[in-house]
């Protein structure tokens, strides 16, 4: 039987080999005292509890995930503390939007207070193809609601939102309350903004015209905070809460459209019902610009070439830019056309939109706030440096005398004076003797 | 954004403006599965839509195995019948940045003509009677080109213009343009978070099974974020930090391009997703939700560069 120790010596060497190869398997890696046994047996059992597919593809990626995971669990007791994050910051403000105000007053004025319309404009926007997003902007009325809960105002839209590199503002457009400010009869359109919906909402200050004229000059993004400082050329007078109203403010002139015989004088107080029932809006909108300064609405024309002229009587034609029409029209939807939207995109203020659908229509924009610029944009250069005024004998200077020479020029006044005075006084002298003599 | 996650990850992008109706999205959900049946792409993205002045462009991406090489785009305006853009070459970039200007009509045959002498601009976009249009390119260029060739400075300006005349004006449809504008914003503003693809040691990109989102603070730092292209810059690794790995770092990071401030950093509802925008190209936007692998960019914009960025940060 000479097999049988035979084979038990290549069982012993197999065994040996066996052996001094799981120590080497064993022995700690230098570098993160790991060893390579425990590491395989590990992922062995990974395999045998997660059964993948395709296993000895993914074979290296499940190793590293082996690796990782074993270091995370060192970290795990580390990270004890919960950090009350950003998101659940923002998450407690935004609960108080889904509160319900218990005391409400249900008188005939808080009727009149409106604000529009949640989902159907929320809807007509997203066939519109634009839009925040359906959670964003049932948000954003709540805190519109709230807006007009806390504060007396007529009436309140949401006017669009525009982007900056750091935040955003979402901006709102309200209208006071006739008789509550010492306004003019006139009601005043203020608009506030926000930059997430959920926190407080801010109201811009009012903008004057020379902030209009240096908002045309530049062209910068906002940054999202209202206080930070606006360093261009021209230089604008104001910080970016100006600039935000100012180009508020162009926006709305250049792009707040209405259907044709939606709104009618302003004299008659009223918006009429509009006329027409079809939604076929082929053909070239024209547009009409309403001037900064002080307005009710502003009116245009979707279908005909009619304007109405408004209280003002100023309105202006949209120029064409760079042979690009100022407006595109579009139908929302080919397929189902009866139910369409008609959406209308502005090309000079790209961001800026309105559709309108039988008796409905609204305006909105979300865009970075800037006209369309077309190919260039040249910044405006900087003044001639002013002249000096020509220097002449009127105007230059002569050095003041010095003190001696000055005492010196008294001096010969005074002789001067007394040899003047001394051949007088010679004079005097001799009629007051006659004088004397004679009394 | 992928395809399969199309429906989310509309309401992450969603932000910057533009979305799509409910009927571009069932359409593009069922045609992108076609699409990648009938061409046997690997995956299926909406890359974004191009805004023309008549028509929107819905442009589609198709990936092959290798994610980086092997990129296909498509074009629609329905969402359901889809068309191939021509590939774009360094030829075809330098006619289309010489010949296009303005915004995109919306009718992809719609030609392009290089601008000639003064008229440049306004008149010669246009596609009216191109013979008339040549003609007159051809004799403005002669004229300017004798009346320079006398000042000894601009001869060779006179001798190029010449050449030019003597050559017919470079034309370009509209097709070209779009396929070189979708090209260029691909590489230049395509961004996908660091460790989401890594590089085989034989070359081939692929997406990282392994990855698990970055954290909340990786995610507000700009330099976690790579460009999605081939990389300009060469990583000298050891040069680099420790933790740099040559397999998920072989992208250029967006906090390497200049001028600085051209993207944006922001975090919406709060810290839940993180938004990146360019502002060189006005509508690209990228989102991540942190700690989950969910990440995608779209392009929802009017497919022109920003060439006033410097002015306006």
């Amino acid at each position: 039987m000479e097999t049988q120790p035979a084979n038990q010596d290549r069982n012993n060497q197999r065994q040996q080999a066996a052996a001094s190869f799981k120590a080497f398997m064993v022995s700690n890696s230098t570098k993160s005292n790991q060893n390579l046994y425990d590491h395989l047996a590990r992922l062995l059992t990974k395999v045998m509890d997660e059964r993948p597919q395709n296993a000895v593809d993914v074979i290296e990626d499940l190793s590293f995930r082996v690796k990782r995971e074993l270091l995370a669990d060192f970290q795990g007791t580390l990270r004890g503390v919960p950090l009350a994050t950003a998101a659940q910051l923002l998450a407690e403000q935004q609960r108080l939007l889904f509160s319900q105000v218990d005391e409400v007053e249900h008188d005939d004025e808080q009727l009149e207070s409106q604000y529009p319309d949640v989902n159907e404009i929320s809807y007509y926007l997203e066939q519109a193809g634009v839009g925040l997003g359906r959670e964003e902007m049932q948000r954003i009325f709540l805190a519109l609601k709230k807006l007009v809960d806390s504060h007396p105002l007529q009436r309140c839209r949401l006017w669009g939102k525009i982007l900056g590199t750091e935040s955003n503002y979402i901006v709102a457009e309200i209208e006071n309350r006739e008789g509550t400010e010492e306004e003019e009869q006139s009601p005043d359109e203020a608009p506030d903004e926000e930059s997430e919906p959920g926190l407080p909402w801010l109201k811009l200050p009012a903008v004057t015209p020379a902030q209009i004229n240096a908002a045309r000059c530049i062209r910068k993004f906002f940054t999202g905070r209202l206080d930070a400082p606006i360093s261009s050329y021209p230089p604008f007078p104001g910080l970016e809460a100006n600039y935000l109203r100012a180009q508020i403010a162009r926006i709305s002139a250049g792009t707040q459209v209405s259907p044709l015989g939606f709104y009618q004088f302003a004299e008659e107080e009223g918006e009429d019902e509009p006329e027409e029932p079809s939604d076929s809006y082929n053909q070239n909108p024209d547009f009409e610009g309403v001037p900064v300064s002080k307005m009710a609405e502003s009116l245009s024309t979707w279908v005909h070439h009619v304007q109405h002229i408004l209280q003002q009587g100023r309105c202006s034609w949209d120029k064409e830019i760079l042979s690009t029409p100022p407006w595109s029209t579009k139908m929302s939807s080919t397929l189902t056309p009866q139910y369409a939207v008609a959406v209308l995109r502005s090309n000079l203020w790209p961001g800026a939109h309105a559709y309108a659908c039988g008796k409905k229509f609204e305006n909105v924009y979300v865009g970075w706030g800037l006209k369309f610029a077309g190919e260039g944009y040249v910044q405006s250069t900087p003044l001639v440096v002013q002249k000096d005024y020509p220097s002449g004998p009127d105007v230059t200077e002569a050095l003041d005398a010095s003190l001696e020479e000055e005492q010196a020029l008294e001096a010969a006044i005074e002789l001067k004076q007394e040899e003047l005075e001394s051949l007088e006084g010679e004079e005097d002298d001799e009629d007051d003797y006659d004088s004397l003599d004679e009394s | 954004m992928d395809s399969r996650w199309l429906l989310c990850s509309l309401g992450h992008v969603c932000g910057s403006g533009y979305t799509l109706s409910g009927e571009q999205r069932a359409a593009l959900h069922t045609s992108l599965i076609l699409l990648g049946k009938n061409y046997k792409f690997t995956q299926v993205l909406f890359w974004g839509k191009v805004l023309g002045l008549k028509e929107d462009y819905f442009i589609a991406q198709g990936r092959g195995d290798d994610e980086m090489k092997g990129k296909t785009f498509l074009y629609s305006f329905n969402c359901m019948e889809w068309h191939l853009l021509p590939p774009a070459d360094d030829l075809t970039v330098s006619e289309v940045s010489r010949a296009a200007s303005g915004r995109f009509t919306g009718n992809p045959s719609h030609e392009y003509m290089e601008p000639r002498g003064e008229a440049e601009g306004e008149a010669k976009g246009e596609a009216k009677g191109e013979a008339k249009g040549e003609a007159e390119g051809e004799a403005k260029g002669e004229a300017e080109g004798e009346g320079e060739g006398e000042a000894s400075e601009e001869e060779e300006e006179a001798a190029a213009e010449a050449a030019e005349a003597a050559a017919p004006p470079i034309k370009v449809t509209e097709e070209r343009r779009l396929a070189v504008a979708v090209h260029l914003i691909d590489e230049e503003a395509s961004v996908v978070p660091r460790g989401a693809f890594t590089r085989a040691p034989h070359g081939r990109v692929e997406a990282n099974r392994s990855f698990q989102g970055l954290s909340h603070a990786d995610a507000g730092k700009l330099d976690n974020f790579l460009h999605f292209a081939k990389p300009k810059k060469v990583k000298q690794f050891f040069q680099e930090l420790a933790d740099l790995d040559p397999s998920i770092d072989f992208l250029d990071s967006l906090s390497d391009d200049f001028p600085k401030g051209q993207w944006s950093l922001q975090w919406e509802n709060g810290s839940s997703v993180c938004v990146i925008r360019s502002l060189l190209w006005l509508g690209m936007t990228f989102y991540h939700v942190p700690m989950t692998p969910q990440h995608g960019h779209v392009y929802m914009g009017d497919g022109c560069k920003n060439l006033n960025m410097a002015f306006m940060l």
